[in-house]
């Protein structure tokens, strides 16, 4: 029993964060936002030679071979850095699926899963995915590939087979589509029990990602809000120095070390194929979201007037924190699964159920 | 990271339970804020200690059996989730024990550590003064040295379980002309000694939960100081943010009030429902109660690997006394018209105690105020006022 990363683990995670401060430092971030795309191939290249897109494609495959527990750090750090790029889509969840994807008799098929695997890897190619909980595809008018479900089947699909109608986000990094498509044979990758299994397993990834950032935001939102009141004076001193101020960043800090460790047992069990890691996949999302939720609010009102302007840093990383909180399962929804579980009859609670039920 | 118990660590929680399964008392043990309950609580650790699981993390040759903390957290659960009695002598076995453990002489060790682990010795703890709460600093409760002993003069309050303790530490003025925290040593008292007069202070239970003690030229030998003459701040504080974060208050315990509480909810739920915010009230707090344990077994993990404990602890403080709080108000709420009775053996009166408890959990061990004040000016850096 050792629940704590290893030192590589942290240094890596320490790397990717060192890189990000310089290449997507705030101005860079504002000016890719005002792209058509919203995307910035020089960016994503960059990342892609730090190896964050072949962090979980397979080693024979090019890759790193890592799981969910490496994406639980660095899903913060993207958030942390507020990277307007559809990384952990692809990188994350559709590598996920494809990888997931049983093998099959049709070997051209197989190939081409292949290819697109290494390209991932790579960096050469950005996979949408789409699933019910999310009524707008991000990223489906930028992306190569899109993963979409019908029923319980998994379809990939490619940009040119797809129609997309683009709908504007409060957050400026974020690209929604509303995509129409027909599935096809040709575009089917599982179905049935084993389509739905992946369904499932893209809405947990997703929410698991989702929550990373959340607490990656969360964090950046406290580092901004401290920043701003150890040098804004009222009354002859820093504001920081007067206790409801404290207090607000002190509440703000609790939530997000109570929130780590439920973020890194619900990757670690996940990627343990854990009974109960759908639980404990949604308990993250929501102490993530709150914790996020709460840097939000209360660093907007450390910040006074400043924090509701376009000017001031903090309103990107409040705005993605705004819109992740709902993605990939709102709070309600996640409570609706924690609910199930805990008034279940069947489920063991209590001290001594933290860790390992098979 | 590696969820998984190993097999000793499986075996030890097996023979914890096993143990606990065959020797559990029978009847419900007394309120140990009475006299009455509190010798049967004596009895009930004495046995615990016996069969050495009264200080599972201390070494064989002070009673304990040299567990780690992943096994302390595996004791801890086992104990919670078997409901045995709650834990008597925990100021003095977590707080002073600790210290003991890490300032202590080698003389005091043996002569303090097994009593103290068997129960013999019940400890209470005299930091509080009528005008140092809070402000712990400003104590001024002195300690003159005169040749080999102390001489004590001064007055101490809230010291939880003094009427029926046998001993008390605390934090006394060594040095006159000192102020705040410079100058104060930390000493053990013998509470016959004489000198000494204890006043109980009835709680919101009406029994005697706290006392005031006074002093009054009570002399104490040196060799009763723990640490160095005038560093007492120093090791008082060393043990009490490690306490504080951690072993005062195991999640087991928390994990089982809510394991409880959606049992209680689960059996009145038709009642319960009137208000529907109730069930998801009850569904958070069960996922708190998880945060917690996880927040510990993470913290445990970084200790073994040679950390030290910082302001988690006092977010930890927070976290756990904020989580009791709501836990119990929501049983209260399910409970309804029922929830007043005071009658000991009724099923009600868990949760009423519980209740009436964790109404001081944002006080003690230093407010909730406090505790965000360090979390703003240790952690985050803010500027003191
Ligand atoms: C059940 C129980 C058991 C206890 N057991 C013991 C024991 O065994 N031994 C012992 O020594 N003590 C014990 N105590 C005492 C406890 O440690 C003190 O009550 C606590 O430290 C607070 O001090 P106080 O009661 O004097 O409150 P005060 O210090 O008077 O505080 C009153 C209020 O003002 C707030 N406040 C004070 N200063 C500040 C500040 N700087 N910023 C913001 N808010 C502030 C506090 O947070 C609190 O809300 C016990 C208390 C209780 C309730």
């Amino acid at each position: 029993m050792d629940f704590t990363f290893t030192e590589d683990e942290l240094a890596f995670r320490e790397a990717i964060s060192r890189f990000l401060m310089t290449e997507a430092a705030p101005e860079a971030l504002r000016e890719i936002w005002e792209t058509d795309t919203g995307r910035s191939p020089e960016l994503r290249n960059k990342i892609a030679e730090q190896g964050l897109t072949a962090l979980s494609i397979p080693e024979e495959d090019g890759g790193l071979g890592l799981g969910d527990v490496a994406w639980s750090l660095m899903t913060q750090e993207l958030g942390y850095y507020g990277i307007p790029d559809s990384l952990a889509d692809t990188a994350y969840l559709a590598a996920g699926v494809l990888t997931a994807r049983p093998q099959t008799d049709n070997l051209e098929r197989n190939q081409q899963i292949k290819q697109w695997l290494t390209a991932i890897g790579e960096g050469s190619i950005r996979v949408a995915v789409g699933h019910p909980v999310n009524p707008l595809v991000a990223d489906a008018a930028v992306a190569d590939l899109l993963i979409l479900l019908d029923g319980d089947d998994v379809h990939a699909v490619t940009r040119k087979d797809i129609d997309v109608v683009l709908r504007p986000s409060i957050d400026s990094s974020r690209r929604l589509a509303k995509v129409s498509w027909q599935p096809s044979r040709d575009s089917l990758l599982a179905s049935g029990e084993v389509g739905k299994a992946i369904q499932q397993q893209i809405l947990n990834r997703g929410a698991l990602s989702a929550a990373g950032q959340l607490l990656g935001l969360a964090q950046r939102m406290l580092d901004l809000s401290i920043d701003y009141v150890a040098q804004r004076k009222q009354f002859g001193r820093v504001i920081g120095s007067f206790q409801a101020v404290k207090h607000h960043l002190a509440d703000v800090a609790s939530k997000i070390e109570m929130a780590k460790p439920v973020l890194y047992r619900a990757a670690k069990e996940f990627d343990d194929e854990s009974v109960d890691s759908s639980v404990y996949i949604s308990q993250a999302k929501i102490f993530c979201a709150e914790a996020a939720h709460l840097a939000a609010k209360n660093g907007i009102q450390v910040h006074g007037a400043m924090g509701y302007t376009w000017e001031v840093d903090l309103q990107m990383f409040m705005k993605r924190t705004w819109v992740l909180e709902s993605t990939w399962g709102d709070v309600s929804f996640h409570k609706a699964r924690v609910n199930e579980f805990v008034f279940d009859a069947n489920n063991k609670i209590g001290p001594g159920q933290t860790f390992g039920r098979t | 990271m590696n969820l998984t118990y190993t097999k000793q660590q499986q075996a030890f929680r097996l023979e914890v339970r096993q143990w606990l399964a065959d020797n559990l008392p029978e009847q419900k043990l007394a309120s140990y804020d009475t006299r009455e309950g509190f010798e049967q609580h004596r009895v009930w650790e004495g046995k615990l200690f016996d069969a050495r699981l009264s200080m599972v993390m201390w070494p064989e040759e002070l009673g304990g059996r040299g567990c780690d903390l992943i096994e302390w957290l595996i004791f801890e659960e086992e104990y919670y989730a078997a409901d045995a009695p709650m834990r008597v002598n925990q100021n003095g076995q977590l707080l002073l024990g600790s210290t003991l453990i890490e300032f202590g002489t080698d003389e005091q060790k043996k002569q303090f550590l097994p009593p103290m682990a068997a129960s013999q010795h019940m400890w209470a703890q005299a930091w509080s003064e009528p005008n140092a709460g809070s402000d712990m600093a400003a104590i001024t409760s002195k300690a003159i040295r005169e040749g080999d002993h102390y001489v004590i003069n001064g007055q101490k309050t809230w010291s939880t379980r003094a009427s029926f303790a046998d001993w008390c530490f605390g934090l006394f003025r060594s040095d006159p002309t000192s102020s705040r925290h410079h100058g104060l040593s930390y000493l053990m008292v013998p509470l016959d000694a004489e000198g000494v007069t204890i006043r109980p202070i009835k709680a919101l239970n009406g029994k005697d939960a706290f006392a005031e003690i006074f002093f009054d030229n009570v002399k104490v030998p040196v060799v009763n100081r723990v640490g160095d003459e005038g560093v007492g701040w120093r090791v008082a504080m060393a043990t009490a943010g490690f306490e504080r974060g951690l072993l005062l208050r195991s999640p087991a315990r928390f994990q089982q009030t809510a394991r409880k509480l959606v049992e209680l909810y689960k059996a009145n739920q038709q009642t319960a429902d009137n208000d529907p915010s109730i069930r998801n009230q009850v569904s958070e707090y069960w996922s708190a109660a998880e945060a917690y344990a996880l927040s510990a077994y993470n913290t445990v993990g970084r200790l073994n690997q040679g950390d030290k404990i910082g302001a988690e602890s006092s977010i930890n403080k927070i976290f756990w006394s904020e989580l009791d709080l709501k836990m119990h108000e929501t049983a209260m709420r399910i409970l309804g018209s029922r929830a007043e009775l005071l009658d000991n053996d009724a099923q009600e009166a868990y949760w009423l105690d519980g209740f009436l408890f964790a109404q001081a959990g944002p006080i003690y061990a230093g407010s909730n105020e406090i505790q965000r004040n360090i979390i703003a000016e240790r952690m985050l850096g803010l500027p003191r006022a």
